[in-house]
């Protein structure tokens, strides 16, 4: 019954996504006070109904309820609680669900907290968001049912792929969806403004949490995913410019953009039109990956299931909305007011400055995501367009942003000169010529690019604490704490990337038991590999043993790469091992057995590798401190105009 | 200044910079987009040596030789009735295997060597490399087969 619950579950939600549609149209043309009293109990209710529907699903498959078609295909009665779990959004149905939920609880959500939209407005939104939701429950249901039941039932399933057996796919996913599907918020709230008529510094100050909440997740899921690829794959590479990658990269970019932006509309209330722009793009490029990702268009892990008709379904959709909003947005523009006016040096200028290039790289990224599509659609091509070009293309512009944002953050609003700000910068400027000279004369061998990405991020360490530089601490608002902290973490990530990018050393060898080799400062020796056994895999397991090469003493740490053979689905993997450092990693993976019974060793010292992810981290912080800050300040209703208000 | 000469201004330079990235993204593809080839169609073009490109087929029954270091090997893509030398030096993936799907990134060196830097095999049992999906194996299965037998 558990699948039927579930089922019917959804059908009710969808119904009440289509009265609230009604109910808030009806409500914007008569504004009778009693339709919107109604509304927010639908929007409650309907997101908890999708919920229960989810949870339902969960239930199967932590039951393996092997009835149920989905469960059958995607899970097996042998494996660990912890991916029978994970395994609900391990597939294309259930990551759906999760999907739809997390629209559905985005627009109970709103329901429940957004105090600070006129009606009119915050009807609108609520009506966009069930139209949304509208389109993509009836997916659900008429094309992807999650609880489609299987007679005779099987009786052990198919299994999970041993790739996704892993507990980071237990968060990488709900993580990302939030951030994704976050964004319909963002996009909800700018239709409704255009369809209101009123976009104005307040709508801005309304739509920023919700922005900086889905741009918080967003930044996390993207973190979780690359360093799953990084450790899983056993590839080494923690970014592949892989299309599904970069499907999560496009709505963070935009979404970068639009707290920029934002920031400009809430506190100057300049760059309206733009900033409009930027939400409907931000969650067009959400449903773009989910297209992407979701309709087989493309060979991935991710790729559950390849049908056409899904595809069709989802592009569809995405046309509808995008298309629709796009519509609204040149019918209404013209009578949107233009902004206030401003000094191109100022943080205005800056983030106009910032916008353009986020936008650039944007749409570099995503030109190269879907050429190949259009190469092998219209002109018969098969193409593949790899990271040489995306590096190539993105770091003069990754570059140009990062010096931008040292002095960014500096300068005043409205009008400022350059004067003030460069004695400030000459000690960040200084830091980094230093550092690159350093390097040049030290390390002469090493890429370029990377010498002037370690210099650029360590100027923009530096630079990113200039702006508490003679403010009183103890009364410097939270947000500008956040944005301190978030820069500061841009700097770090960025070291992280260009020092393994640009210093990482590998041993690649044909290796005898007992065997010591050298790698870096390690001494790195095969003591033994031996076959062990597992929940539902056998592997072969090798010994390393590594030492530090100039110290004397005898104690070492282990590493244990191993090759995996997984049952139900039969499938080997290969399993990294890592050992963690504060100033970088040991890789290492295990190859075959060679004729002459020697072992092939992939190892990779990686320095400063893991600064990528704690970067990631650290900018999410400053997000997080950031909505602190914010909602903090709506309890106690200041509406005083400060830097970041 | 007006206002609306702001956005005017704004909106020009949003525009430059969207064509200078267009500009750039566009020299980028033409430099660094690899085509995709089989044997048969890199032997009837003449492709530029060191150019980024991708080589798909099958990989010859009994082709895979090892060399000496230990690491590097040489094998022969074929499809339906061409083939191509390739050598890799590094851990092959799990599902590389002899009459298997491969897809190969790499360059041609001046001795008509596929040198790959990156090999990607048959994912699982119900994955075949989107390149290869339509090329036409049905020759080389049967040569294979009967090369078991």
């Amino acid at each position: 019954m558990t699948a039927e619950a579930g089922l019917i579950a959804l059908w009710l939600a969808a119904a009440l996504a289509l009265l609230q549609f009604a109910v808030s149209f009806l409500y914007i043309k008569t504004e009778d006070d009693n339709l919107l009293k109604i509304i927010n109990p639908i929007a409650i209710v309907q997101g908890l109904l999708c919920l229960l529907s989810f949870t339902m699903l969960i239930f199967l498959f932590l039951d393996t309820d092997l009835s149920v078609l989905l469960v059958a295909q995607n899970s097996h009665i042998d494996k660990p609680w912890i991916f029978k779990l994970a395994g609900t959004w391990g597939n294309h149905e259930g990551s759906m669900l999760l999907w739809v939920s997390v629209l559905a609880l985005s627009g109970a959500a709103i329901a429940l907290f957004e105090k600070r939209l006129d009606q009119k407005t915050f009807a609108a939104t609520l009506m966009v968001q069930a139209f949304v939701s509208f389109g993509f429950y009836a997916f659900l249901l008429f094309s992807s049912n999650p609880f489609a039941r299987l007679n005779p039932a099987p009786k052990e399933g198919a299994g999970l792929n041993p790739l996704l057996q892993d507990i980071g796919l237990a968060f990488h996913p709900p993580t990302l969806y939030i951030g994704y599907v976050g964004l319909s918020i963002a996009f909800s709230v700018a239709v409704g403004g255009l369809i209101s008529g009123k976009i104005n510094s307040a709508l801005a100050r309304a739509m920023r949490p919700w922005a900086l909440l889905a741009w918080i997740f967003l930044t996390l899921g993207i973190a979780a995913g690359s360093y799953w690829a990084y450790y899983e794959l056993g590839w080494g590479g923690w970014w592949f410019w892989d299309p599904v990658e970069n499907a999560s990269l496009m709505p963070w970019i935009a979404a970068t953009a639009l707290l920029h932006s934002i920031a400009v509309m809430a506190t100057r209330d300049a760059l309206r039109s733009w900033t409009i722009i930027l939400a409907l793009v931000g969650f067009a490029m959400s449903m773009a990956g989910t297209f992407l990702v979701r309709s087989g268009i493309l060979t991935s892990v991710h790729a559950f299931a390849v049908d056409p008709e899904r595809g069709a379904f989802i592009l569809a959709l995405m046309i509808i909305n995008v298309a629709g909003a796009l519509l609204l947005y040149a019918l209404r523009i013209n009578q949107v007011r233009q902004g206030k006016i401003f000094n191109l040096m100022s943080r205005e200028g800056a983030i106009v400055g910032n916008n353009i290039i986020l936008v650039s790289i944007l749409a570099i990224v995503f030109v190269g995501t879907l050429f190949p599509l259009f190469a092998e659609g219209f002109a018969d091509q098969k193409i593949s367009v790899g990271p040489p070009y995306f590096n190539k293309a993105t770091i003069p512009f990754i570059f140009l942003l990062m010096i931008l944002l040292w002095a960014g953050p500096l300068l005043r609003w409205r009008q400022d000169n350059a004067e003030r700000i460069s004695k400030k910068l000459l000690i960040s400027a200084i830091c980094a010529i230093i550092l690159l000279l350093i390097l040049v004369v030290t390390l002469p061998d090493t890429p370029i690019l990377s010498m002037i990405a370690i210099a650029l991020s360590l100027g923009l360490a530096v630079a990113s604490f200039l702006p508490l530089m003679g403010r009183n601490l103890r009364r410097t608002p939270l947000p500008i704490y956040g944005m301190v902290i978030a820069h500061f973490g841009i700097a770090i990530c960025a070291f992280g990337m260009a020092s393994e990018s640009g210093f990482s050393k590998q041993l690649l060898k044909s290796v005898e038991i007992g065997d010591t080799e050298q790698l870096a400062n390690f001494d790195v020796k095969l003591k033994n590999v031996i076959p062990v056994i597992g929940d539902n895999w056998v592997a072969t397991q090798a010994i390393i043993e590594v030492r530090d090469s100039d110290s004397r003493s005898i104690e070492f740490e282990t590493l244990k790469p191993e090759q995996r053979l997984f049952f139900n689905p039969n499938q080997e993997t290969s399993e990294a091992a890592l050992m963690t450092r504060w100033n970088g990693q040991l890789y290492a993976v295990l190859g075959k057995k060679n004729e002459d019974g020697k072992w092939q060793l992939r190892i990779w010292w990686k320095p400063f590798v893991t600064w990528i992810w704690y970067g990631a981290i650290i900018i999410s912080l400053g997000g997080l401190i950031s909505l602190l800050g914010r909602t903090k300040r709506r309890k106690k209703k200041r509406e005083e105009v400060n830097p970041w208000a | 200044m007006k206002p609306k000469h702001q956005r005017l201004i704004l909106a020009i330079i949003a525009v430059i910079g969207l064509l200078v990235a267009s500009l750039i993204a566009i020299n980028a593809l033409s430099d660094e987009a690899s085509y995709f080839y089989t044997p048969a169609t890199l032997n009837d073009q003449n492709v530029e040596i060191g150019k980024a490109i991708r080589l798909g087929g099958m990989v010859k029954q009994g082709s895979i030789q090892s060399a000496s270091d230990g690491v590097t090997i040489n094998f022969i893509v074929q499809d339906k009735d061409q083939e191509q030398i390739v050598r890799y030096t590094g851990v092959t993936p799990n599902l590389f295997v002899e009459g298997s799907g491969v897809v190969a990134d790499g360059r041609l060196d001046k001795d008509g060597i596929f040198i790959a830097d990156n090999l990607l095999a048959k994912h699982d049992e119900n994955y075949v490399p989107r390149e290869l999906q339509d090329i036409d194996m049905s020759n080389t299965q049967k040569l294979e087969k009967s090369v078991v037998q």
